[in-house]
């Protein structure tokens, strides 16, 4: 490929703002400046669905109604563990307004065993919630009152949904079997071909970082001082505001799918693989999507269902999750329970951390505790062996940043504690570990605007409402999806418009990608359409992994940049010079070497000899030869929270009342959708510290809060107050240098919140939620 | 949700002769499938009826009987508020909030906004519990006929701390802990014209009397009033609850703490715990701690420990003794 050489910003600015050369493709455009100097980049620009979504104009997959259209309802199991003997679908299949029963063969949606865990024809049961089969009627109501007649023989057998209980020797076994699960692009499902030895699967050593380090058996002998513990995280539900759920119009020479997912793409793939159609003849379509935290990467069983149902009625089908299926069946944040060690010289140097973990997502893969212990601190011993513990409970999936945040919640309060025995503030324990750039600028900044040194000594705040303020660290990998294609159009009209399969789950996607392509072409983001979510359109990443704008935005700058070349062809004649002494700004293309010599792109537009044009570009490497497990300490997405609590010692409950959220993504795109993201993240924080757990009864395998009353979510009144400062971090790294926030927003959270509620007591509290029995436990009052 | 017939009643004869069972009749599978119950703001009938606990075949509505939605106040004879007088109503009566302090805090924190624009005071009264054993499908507990309190050893910690030998479940009404610390009566219609007015604390029945119902209603019964005798200038009073959440969320613990004082000294008291036990209970020994004392720091703290006397909680629920004993004295503490 032919290449060029290209100086590009680098480093934070006021702080290290450098320049970079790196090696880039000649079809590339030239390195844009930092934010100061761009006109809508880096810009607090409005939505541009704002409208549709706030009048209500803008159709969620729920609002899909199409001619004809059923509602398919599921039968689920109502216990956790059995073989099914006999299905009888009669009496459904007669009930008046009834138009197509189907019975699954396979279980999908969780680990599959090599054996297929199969008898009598049908999956054997494997948790309470699990579907066996499904009715597609004329509403939502006969639906339901036609599973009812569905007779299904089990054959009941013993069960096991705790953790801990899951491990023992005489524990009922999930799977007979090793067991696999692919990833849907979402970083769930687990590591492949790991061994299964009781409910047990694993150990998992080793990621994209590489094995383990050193030894540190060594390490720990020549530490002074000694952290360890054993930390715990709750099972975290996925509670988007609209639940999983699809529309499936199967017509004999195309599929459409209408699907609530974070990828068009991986839903297509499944669907086409799983009846047995070219992906030519699948289309899926996410044009608004009500949220997906990691759960929404696949077709689902529901999906195929409905997929079945469509096709043996030939009806469109409608199938939407309700509230209690949402909790118990469409993939959670799978537990933990985390051995940590670490220990340290004296002043401060990390000599070796070792990490064991158990956690379950039921009978899916995934409960590990991320990578977070193995590449925040320089530490030249690092261990880890991480285990998935099968139980007869729904499945877990990628979650907001999936591990990562069950593995913060252990090493930060760790860190704290550290800090403590070495004497030294947290902060600067970090400024002797931590080697990132970004962080350090984020650790000043944040500790500034929160005046940090307020905090006083553990616990030696007076008063029954103790106040306490904690901080804690995160990074995330700038992870990127090549696979990630955009197409520009041109109309003679002076249309422009976008397209690629990416989708909008409400993050902004569609936003950024307007403010880029204007920006290139010099126009406003108004003037250019976005047309995504479609599966028609060339393909995009999956919204997972905080992937979509390091993967999706370079390929649109790059597609726009072409479009102007072409352009420029056409109009350098025209404008007496060469197509490299043109530029385009205002709305029109304009001659470098005499500016009246111009003309507007509409007019240029006009001239074209087609009715329009297309260019598109895809993503290419990573500039400076950056890849997953090499180099990333420069510009991780790096981020530091503070947090402010008060505890009440007498009731035990216990109130976040500020956080500071200092973060980085490279370059800003969009100021107000960052600062929309990182409060999402923040209060999904302070809620899996305080608030949310999933609470399964061990005798009877349900999960008793399977609701929005009993699970809980935060409201108002539980969010606190909430800053945010967002730390600019070029690193020439691809035409835009932009990248994802959406999960680096929510991991320090309820960390810093822990480290917090220590401060104000003076007493650790190593489980989440901190509920208020675990506040008073902690202070000998129970 | 069930297909049903409706029925709106136009008084409470009307109503009174269309109604054939209460909704824990059907709850408990003691009646047949022809069941016609009463419906006011529907907040807890159709909860129910959409998780599919109960399938009545009529629904009685009683919204629109006229009479039963006023809230009068006289000094001498004191409160009466119509059985359909939403929360919100009596959360925006001047007359409750400067006289009844409690009871308009305990409803300005009951459910949300929404909520209490529906819910109405006779269906506060006559709701069920929240348990997540009676609420589920899929747990035939004690309550719904069957011999089994799943929370008993189970998932309990929003559970009862007192009185929960056989079933563990609280209350869900916590307007009911301040309208029994204001010792008021029940006004019940019956089906031949009769009536008959029962203090609150008559008005529940206990898990140990009858596990299948929370209060003495039976099918031919409507709530037509609460009545709450006077309250004098020498009244104060209290009301705290604490719930998961500050926004909206049931009582884990509530209390209600209405005193007689002449002074600082208190001479009559009356605590009530919500959330404590099956049923909203009188705190008698928190009570008896007080009275005759002078209200301080010292006798609040005494009268809070006695109300958790004889607590017996449960494997997950211990941490709710602390926060009573918390709230029952900053409640005493607050009427100073
Ligand atoms: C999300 C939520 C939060 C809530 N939080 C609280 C809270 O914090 N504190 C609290 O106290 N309550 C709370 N509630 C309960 C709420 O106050 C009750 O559901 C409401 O008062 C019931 O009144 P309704 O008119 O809607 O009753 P309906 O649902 O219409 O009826 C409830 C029951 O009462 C019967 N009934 C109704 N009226 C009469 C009558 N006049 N005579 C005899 N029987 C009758 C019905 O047959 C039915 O069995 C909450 C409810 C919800 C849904």
């Amino acid at each position: 490929m032919d290449t060029k050489k290209v100086k590009f910003p680098h480093g934070i600015p006021g702080h290290n703002l450098s320049e970079v050369e790196r090696e880039i493709p000649t079809g590339e455009p030239p390195a844009w400046p930092i934010n100061d100097d761009l006109k809508v980049v880096g810009k607090r620009v409005k939505r541009t669905d704002a409208l549709a979504k706030v009048t209500g104009a803008a159709k969620y997959t729920s609002d899909i109604q199409l001619q004809g259209m059923l509602f398919g309802r599921m039968l689920r199991s109502n216990y956790p563990h059995a073989k099914i003997k006999s299905i009888d679908t009669s009496a459904a299949e007669k009930y008046d307004g009834v138009y197509a029963v189907h019975v699954f063969k396979n279980a999908v949606g969780m680990a599959q065993a090599k054996d297929g865990g199969n008898s009598a024809g049908f999956p054997d049961v494997k948790f309470a919630g699990q579907p066996i089969a499904g009715v597609a009627a004329i509403s939502v109501d006969v639906a339901e009152e036609a599973l009812k007649l569905i007779k299904v023989d089990y054959e009941y057998l013993p069960f096991v949904v705790d953790l801990e209980e899951a491990q023992k020797p005489e524990a009922p076994v999930v799977f007979k079997t090793d067991v696999d699960q692919e990833d849907r692009g979402g970083g769930g499902g687990g590591q492949s071909g790991l061994k299964t030895k009781g409910n047990l699967r694993g150990p998992s050593t080793s990621s994209f970082f590489g094995g383990p380090r050193g030894d540190v058996e060594k390490g720990f002998e020549t530490a002074d001082f000694i952290v360890e513990h054993v930390y715990r995280t709750q099972v975290h539900t996925h509670c988007s505001l609209e639940t999983h759920g699809v529309v499936v119009d199967w017509r004999p020479d195309n599929v459409t799918i209408y699907a609530s997912t974070q990828n068009t793409n991986s839903v297509r793939h499944e669907f086409a693989e799983m009846f047995d159609l070219p992906k030519s003849k699948v289309r899926v379509i996410t044009e608004f999507m009500g949220g997906g935290f990691g759960a929404k990467h696949s077709l689902g069983n529901f999906g195929v269902m409905a997929g079945h149902l469509s096709k043996k009625s030939g009806r469109p089908v409608s199938m939407m999750l309700d509230r209690k299926e949402e909790h118990i069946s469409s993939g959670n944040r799978p537990n933990s329970v985390q051995y940590l060690k670490i220990g340290a010289k004296k002043d401060g140097t990390l000599t070796a951390i070792k990490q064991k973990s158990h956690g379950t997502a039921g009978v899916g893969l995934g409960a590990g505790v991320g990578r977070i212990a193995q590449v925040m601190y320089e530490c030249p011993n690092f261990s880890t062996e991480q285990y998935d513990v099968f139980t007869h409970a729904g499945p877990g999936a990628a979650w907001r940043a999936p591990g990562n945040v069950q593995g913060a919640f252990g090493l930060e309060q760790a860190m704290d504690e550290l800090a403590e025995k070495l004497n030294m503030d947290p902060l600067a324990l970090r400024d002797v570990i931590d080697k990132s750039d970004v962080r350090k600028v984020e650790r000043q900044r944040g500790a500034k605007q929160f005046d940090w040194s307020r905090r006083k000594k553990p616990g030696s705040d007076s008063g029954t409402v103790k106040k306490g303020l904690g901080m804690a660290q995160s990074t995330w990998p700038r992870f990127v999806n090549l696979n990630s294609t955009v197409e520009i159009r041109a109309y003679k009209d002076g249309a422009i418009e976008v397209r690629s399969g990416v989708q909008d789950i409400g993050t902004g996607t569609k936003t950024i990608l307007a403010q880029v392509v204007a920006e290139e072409l010099g126009m406003k983001p108004e003037d250019i359409t976005i047309r995504i979510g479609d599966t028609l359109f060339p393909t995009g990443p999956g919204s997972g992994g905080s992937i979509v704008t390091g993967s999706i935005t370079p390929p649109a700058r790059n597609a726009a940049y072409k479009l102007k070349l072409e352009l420029f062809d056409q109009v350098a004649k025209e404008l007496e010079t060469v197509s490299s002494k043109l530029s385009m700004s205002g709305g029109f293309i304009v001659s470098q070497e005499d500016n009246s010599k111009k003309i507007a792109v509409k007019d240029a537009l006009k001239k074209m000899r087609t009715e329009q044009i297309t260019t598109s570009a895809s993503r290419s490497d990573d500039y400076g030869g950056f890849k997953m497990g090499s180099f990333l300490a420069h510009g991780d997405l790096g981020s530091v929270q503070f947090a402010e609590v008060s505890v009440d010692t007498e009731t035990g409950f216990v109130k976040v009342d500020k956080i500071v959220a200092a973060h980085s993504c490279g370059r800003p795109l969009n100021i107000t959708q960052l600062e929309g993201q990182i409060n999402g993240g923040v209060i999904q924080g302070v809620s899996y510290a305080l608030y949310e757990y999933r609470v399964m009864d061990n005798e009877t395998g349900h999960q008793m809060n399977g609701n929005l009353d009993q699970y809980k979510l935060p409201f108002a009144m539980e969010i606190p107050e909430i800053e945010t400062i967002i730390v600019e971090d070029y690193g020439g790294r691809s035409s835009t240098d932009a990248y994802g926030i959406g999960e680096p927003a929510n991991i320090a959270t309820a960390v810093a919140v822990a480290n917090a509620v220590y401060n104000a007591i003076g007493v650790r509290i190593y489980e989440l939620p901190i509920t208020p029995d675990k506040v008073l436990k902690a202070l000998n009052k129970i | 949700m069930n297909k049903f017939s409706w029925y709106d009643a136009k008084t409470v004869n009307d109503a009174l002769e269309q109604v054939n069972a209460t909704v824990s009749e059907v709850l408990a599978s003691k009646v047949s499938d022809q069941s016609a119950v009463f419906k006011c703001g529907g907040t807890d009938l159709l909860d129910m009826m959409k998780e599919g606990l109960v399938a009545p075949k009529k629904i009685v509505n009683i919204k629109n009987i006229a009479g039963l939605d006023a809230i009068s106040y006289h000094q001498k004879s004191g409160l009466k508020i119509g059985a359909n007088v939403t929360l919100a109503q009596m959360e925006a009566n001047a007359e409750i909030k400067q006289n009844y302090l409690a009871l308009h805090q305990a409803v300005a924190h009951a459910g949300t906004p929404q909520i209490r624009n529906m819910a109405s005071l006779g269906g506060n009264l006559a709701q069920r519990t929240r348990c997540w054993y009676f609420r589920s499908l899929d747990h035939e507990c004690l309550r719904k006929g069957s011999g089994t309190c799943f929370a008993r050893n189970g998932e309990n910690e929003f559970h009862a701390i007192m009185k929960n030998g056989s079933c563990s479940s609280v209350h869900a009404s916590s307007v009911s802990t301040a309208l029994m610390a204001f010792d008021a009566s029940v006004e019940i219609a019956a089906a031949d014209g009769k009536k008959r007015t029962v203090k609150m604390t008559e008005f529940f029945v206990t898990p140990g009397d009858d596990s299948s119902r929370e209060s003495i209603l039976e099918a031919n019964e409507l709530i037509t009033a609460v009545i709450i005798p006077p309250s004098g200038s020498k009244t104060k009073s209290y009301y705290i609850k604490q719930g998961a959440r500050e926004s909206y969320d049931w009582a884990i613990a509530d209390v209600a703490v209405v005193l007689e004082v002449s002074g600082s000294k208190c001479k009559n008291a009356n605590i009530v715990l919500g959330a404590a036990a099956p049923v909203p209970i009188r705190s008698e020994a928190a009570s008896t701690a007080l009275i005759g004392k002078e209200i301080t720091e010292q006798t609040a703290k005494d009268s809070a420990e006695a109300s958790m006397k004889g607590a017996t909680p449960l494997s997950k629920n211990a941490y709710k003794v602390p926060l009573f004993k918390a709230i029952v004295k900053r409640a005493i503490l607050k009427t100073t």
